[in-house]
């Protein structure tokens, strides 16, 4: 049987992948701040898309309720509570988007030459579904945070690997002193008002 | 043909004499990727008309009138279609204050992620489009989406209204889905897994199986999980933000004609989508609770796709179990419906103090007393359930076997599939 030129993944790629870097570019062209946030929606879903797409499920889901759901309701809240107009307007001067396109530019030439300059492993594929069978993608990462990583554990060491306990630790401790710190501060202001 | 777990995989094996062979799998995915969603844009778009038409007898009813009773025969069975048709002709309009871009498109986002939660919603053993590892999580992520839509809605309208309703609207939303996802996960801890079609085969055998029923934590977290998924369908008596019966209308007030009714569908359908994850969650999905016929349609369904019973036998299994389904996420709507024209509306401090001030802390204490239920089963009394048979009955590993058939791979997978195999050898 001979190999289409270009199978059905790769078009749902280059669709997702399309519509990520335009609507990308859309936020930056864009003048409103809330049609940057919507733009930006488009740009982050599209990209959980490619997640979804690279049986990443836990990512893209992530991605979708933390970056859309979370972080853009807070950006748009935060327009609608502090706007003194009736749409927020951002004019950027011509000064400004040289300094920004340069920045972005010699930004993406630094990415594009680190990425091209490493040589991929192409098995990764292989090696993910010899342990994932079957969109088993969410117990090898609960494994993981947990402190044990099967993938790693099993083929040729008679140690367990750490895993991604002592991140996740981390992480957790620290947002939970944000959350704290975040309602002492909420909290005193509220005080002091009265 | 009735034992082909998946569409995909019917396509391969009848329709592939029909088509060239160089089409190969990626036709036969991209057919029953349409396959899927032609069928659920149908659930999403019939479940809407039907519970609307269900508001309308209901409300009725409690109010002492008949409700509709003329359009399409003696219930006015037909009444919300010629509500869409009449809706359908209105003219659309965009006020001029409004910025039309996101006006427009505002009601796709709702619509769009209502919808969304029914790719990874299982209907019966095995019938889900996606059967994703941590289908809750997409769940629960994809319905987060819809504040969105609303925001914008509410921001883009260029109106007071709209901006007050859309802020209310939003912070209500924004604040219930804390206590949603908390009582979510208690079942969750009861299963082990995120994987809903895994969640719900395992309440199989007895309505004492039902997660509902496992522990006291998870029978409190039922009804505190029916309030929050309630108040985030923003339905009285949570929803002041609109008030859609009785005062202007909140985020939707400037939307009129089709557009306005996508926010009623993306609604309607939204209700329909936390009651069929509370059926799944928590009252045995598509089992019936009865553990011989459980039994009976289990033995079935795993006699069909191993090809040594009856394969139709198998399928009207599945019939059935979709019907269970169905009928149990129905009665959730009708609860719904029928609280809304029982109880007053609270006021919109109200609403925020129940939730942030007591939802969320009893959420957070049954999530807790959840992980620590297995412990104290396991110290004083030395078992890990306290129903007869434990978790033996319906292990993850038991259940993950009867899907893994059923979980559509894709096509790079299953190409990719015979060389891992290969490299273990």
């Amino acid at each position: 049987m001979n190999e289409p030129l270009i199978d059905g993944p790769s078009i749902l790629f280059l669709i997702f992948a399309a519509i990520t870097c335009l609507s990308a570019v859309a936020v930056v062209v864009s003048q409103t701040v809330v049609r940057m946030a919507f733009w930006l929606v488009l740009s982050l879903g599209s990209a959980a898309a490619l997640f979804f797409l690279a049986d990443a499920d836990f990512v893209g889901a992530a991605q979708l309720l933390i970056y859309v759901g979370g972080t853009l309701v807070l950006l748009v809240f935060g327009v609608m509570l502090t706007a003194s107009g009736p749409y927020l307007k951002i004019a950027t001067s011509p000064g400004e988007t040289i300094l920004g396109a340069a920045v972005a530019l010699l930004f993406m030439f630094v990415v594009f030459s680190a990425v091209s300059g490493v040589e991929w492993p192409t098995d990764n594929l292989t090696r993910s579904v010899a342990f994932n069978p079957a969109g088993n993608t969410l117990r090898p990462l609960g494994l993981s945070l947990l402190g044990t990583r099967p993938d790693q554990d099993l083929p040729d060491s008679d140690q367990l690997s750490p895993g991604y306990l002592l991140p996740f630790e981390i992480v957790s401790v620290h947002l939970l002193v944000v959350l704290i710190g975040a309602a002492y501060l909420a909290r005193a202001k509220r005080r002091s008002a009265i | 043909m009735w034992a082909t777990q998946t569409i995909a995989e019917f396509l391969g094996e009848y329709c592939s004499a029909y088509f060239p062979k160089s089409l190969g799998p990626n036709f036969q995915y991209a057919v029953a990727a349409i396959i899927h969603a032609v069928l659920l844009v149908h659930v999403f778009a019939v479940c809407p008309g039907v519970f609307i038409w269900l508001e309308r007898k209901v409300s009725g009813r409690i109010q002492d009138r008949l409700g509709p009773t003329r359009t399409g025969g003696l219930f006015g069975w037909l009444q919300s279609l010629a509500d869409g048709i009449k809706l359908v002709q209105k003219e659309d309009l965009c006020p001029p204050a409004a910025d039309s871009l996101l006006f427009r498109s505002a009601p796709y986002f709702v619509c769009v992620a209502s919808f969304a939660a029914f790719m990874v919603l299982p209907f019966s053993a095995g019938w889900v489009a996606v059967a994703a590892d941590c289908g809750l999580f997409i769940i629960l992520a994809v319905l987060s989406l819809e504040v969105f839509g609303i925001i914008m809605a509410g921001y883009s309208s260029g109106s007071k209204w709209s901006l007050f309703g859309g802020m209310r609207e939003a912070a209500q939303m924004v604040s219930y889905e804390i206590p949603l996802a908390i009582c979510a996960l208690v079942p969750v801890i009861a299963a082990g897994s995120l994987n809903l079609g895994e969640i719900g085969g395992m309440q199989r055998g007895g309505i004492q199986n039902w997660f509902l029923f496992h522990n006291p934590f998870a029978f409190i977290a039922f009804f505190v999980y029916f309030v929050v998924a309630t108040a985030s369908c923003k339905r009285a008596p949570f929803d002041l933000a609109e008030a859609e019966s009785e005062l202007v209308g909140g985020f939707h007030t400037e939307y009129s004609g089709i557009r306005w009714s996508f926010f009623f569908m993306g609604e309607y359908a939204s209700m329909f989508a936390v009651c069929c994850i509370a059926s799944v969650l928590f009252l045995g999905g598509w089992n019936t609770g009865i553990p011989p016929l459980d039994d009976a349609l289990y033995a079935a369904r795993n006699a069909s796709a191993s090809g040594e019973g009856s394969a139709i036998v198998g399928y009207l299994a599945n019939v059935l179990g979709a019907f269970v389904f169905a009928t149990k996420a129905s009665l959730g709507v009708f609860v719904q419906i029928w609280l809304r024209w029982t109880l007053p509306r609270l006021r919109i401090d109200q609403v925020m103090t129940t939730c942030l001030k007591y939802l969320v802390p009893i959420s957070c204490f049954l999530f807790l007393g959840a992980t620590l239920w297995p412990l104290l089963l396991a110290t004083a009394a030395q078992r890990s359930t306290w129903t007869p048979d434990p978790l033996g009955n319906r292990t993850a590993a038991e259940i993950r076997e009867s899907q893994v058939s059923a979980t559509p791979t894709s096509p790079a997978q299953a190409s990719v599939a015979p060389a891992a195999k290969a490299t273990i050898q």
